[in-house]
């Protein structure tokens, strides 16, 4: 059964910093990650801080370069994942639409689906 | 996707909740998954044409619900439904109400606990629920026990008409009988891992695909009972063992043992579930299990194994369930403790239990204790005799390199 990276990718700028999430859509969210477990496809899943907590370490041509976030030149960055074990592609599809369609319909979120590698 | 491609995978993700949601209504699991397959044929049929609903787990759960209160509604055609399957309209209760969606996890329930019910054998229990629990079709049953699907297919009608012709109810029992019960279902769960783990026939060592359907499985019971320290500890148990199947087997599919592996190669976030689920856990053989797992899974190196504490769990093991082949781990967790001659008398103990006596394992311990007390002819006549065991190829490679090198390979 393969396993899937679900990198969940949104526009940190859209989003301002202090804006509570709507409580129903909490709720949507907690229904379906309970659905997801219950189903014994989430292995784990978390949300990351904004990007002007994280750091990008380079190293091209011998040398290291750090970045200091925010991240702005990237419209969308990464704000969350969650580690999928389905049967096949289509499975984890399923449930990442499942996922998209309980935001609310003014947000902007996408969801980049990977394959792990295996062996 | 096309919409068929949907409407199976739609299926294959709800099939376990439909089936249980509408064997509640019509209390017989066999009638129940032909009535799911029917929803699954009419969205077949309409979704090309006029689309995909926007809820389309909801719809078929509600087309199958529908079919099943109809059935129920004429009387005649519902006991003859009844009659094949082998119950009397007479010893089914009047069907209940289809659930509230909160009530669905119940039915699943209850749909585990009736497919792993003891009535049945455990080849048919296992193949009942990866059917009906796991999703699996006949083909993928039948390809992870490498039987015929004909095979499969006839086990499971078998295994649908006995739990009718017992008369079993679609519940979860509670009170004396509960405990029985759930072991069954953990038994079930881990003959299918185990399965997959060490094949006892054929000649792949592993079929991980069956170690994740399993796990999977008991992922899904550790949801929906998260209150049974003893689901947690099967979860634990089945995590850690799959975290090392990576390491288990060398390039050619030689097998690999556990002191020869190579740790880097162990999947370290099944390894964080498994210490996750081991919180959560009991005090039951596979809580014990899971504790034993977890020793190895924290040494980072082999010669870091705290066999002390290993050895002292097997104790409470085999003191819990007395079992030849639980006191031969023991003896092998104490020659690890306190040396081969400490261990050697327990293994002598078992040599003369019938249980035993076609034990590959049995022969394979006692020549390496005897290879570490230096004794090596006897050594190698007990590879032998495990090598001359063994159902599986690439073992008797390694009990028969083991014979040969008197030594490790």
């Amino acid at each position: 059964m393969p396993r899937f990276l679900s990198l969940v990718r949104i526009d940190e700028q859209s989003l301002p910093e202090d804006t509570p999430f709507p409580e129903d859509f909490l709720q949507r969210m907690g229904a379906l990650m309970e659905e997801i477990t219950k189903a014994g496809v989430m292995l784990d899943t978390a949300g990351l801080l904004r990007t002007s907590e994280g750091t990008r370490v380079t190293w091209s041509g011998g040398k290291l370069s750090y970045t200091d976030g925010p991240f702005t030149e990237t419209k969308e960055v990464v704000g969350g994942y969650a580690l999928l074990q389905a049967k096949d592609k289509a499975e984890a599809l399923e449930w990442t639409k499942r996922f998209l369609e309980i935001h609310p319909e003014e947000w902007t979120v996408g969801v980049e689906l990977r394959q792990i590698a295996e062996g | 996707m096309t919409p068929a491609q949907t409407v199976e995978t739609v299926y294959r993700i709800e099939s376990a909740r439909i089936i249980a949601g509408v064997a509640r209504i019509v209390r017989d699991v066999g009638i129940a998954e032909e009535l799911a397959q029917d929803a699954l044929v009419a969205a077949l049929e309409q979704w090309p044409r006029s689309g995909i609903p926007d809820n389309p787990a909801a719809w078929l759960m509600t087309t199958a619900r529908n079919r099943a209160v109809d059935l129920v509604r004429r009387k005649e055609t519902y006991a003859r439904k009844l009659a094949e399957v082998g119950r009397t309209l007479e010893d089914v209760p009047p069907p209940a109400e289809p659930a509230a969606p909160d009530d669905i996890d119940d039915d699943v329930l209850r749909l585990v606990f009736t497919a792993c019910h003891p009535v049945l054998g455990a080849e048919a229990r296992m193949a009942l629920t990866l059917r009906l629990v796991g999703g699996l079709t006949t083909q993928e049953i039948a390809r992870a026990f490498l039987t015929s699907e004909p095979t499969v297919a006839q086990r499971i009608v078998r295994a649908k008409r006995a739990l009718a012709k017992a008369g079993v109810p679609f519940e979860v029992p509670y009170g004396a009988a509960r405990e029985a019960r759930l072991a069954s279902v953990l038994e079930v769960i881990y003959l299918v891992f185990n399965e997959g783990y060490s094949a006892t026939a054929g000649d792949d060592l592993v079929r991980p695909a069956l170690c994740e359907d399993a796990l999977r499985l008991a992922r899904v019971l550790a949801a929906l009972m998260p209150d049974e320290g003893e689901v947690h500890g099967l979860a634990a148990l089945l995590e850690f063992q799959a975290s090392r199947i990576g390491a288990r087997t060398g390039p050619d599919g030689e097998p690999v043992l556990l002191a020869d592996q190579n740790r880097a190669k162990w999947n370290r976030m099944l390894i964080r579930r498994g210490f996750e689920a081991v919180g959560r856990a009991g005090t039951g053989p596979y809580s014990l299990q899971a504790a034993i797992a977890g020793c190895h899974a924290r040494a980072v190196r082999y010669e870091d194994t705290d066999w002390k504490t290993i050895a002292a769990l097997y104790g409470r093991l085999v003191r819990l369930v007395p079992s030849p082949v639980v006191e031969l781990n023991r003896a092998v967790a104490v020659s690890m403790a306190e040396g081969p001659e400490a261990a050697l008398p327990l293994v002598d103990a078992l040599v003369a239990d019938p249980a035993l006596r076609a034990y590959h394992l049995l022969p394979s311990v006692r020549g390496d204790l005897l290879e570490r007390l230096g004794r090596r002819a006897e050594a190698r006549a007990e590879f032998e005799r495990a090598a001359s065991l063994t159902r599986n190829a690439r073992e008797r490679e390694l009990l028969l390199g083991r014979a040969r090198s008197g030594g490790w390979p």
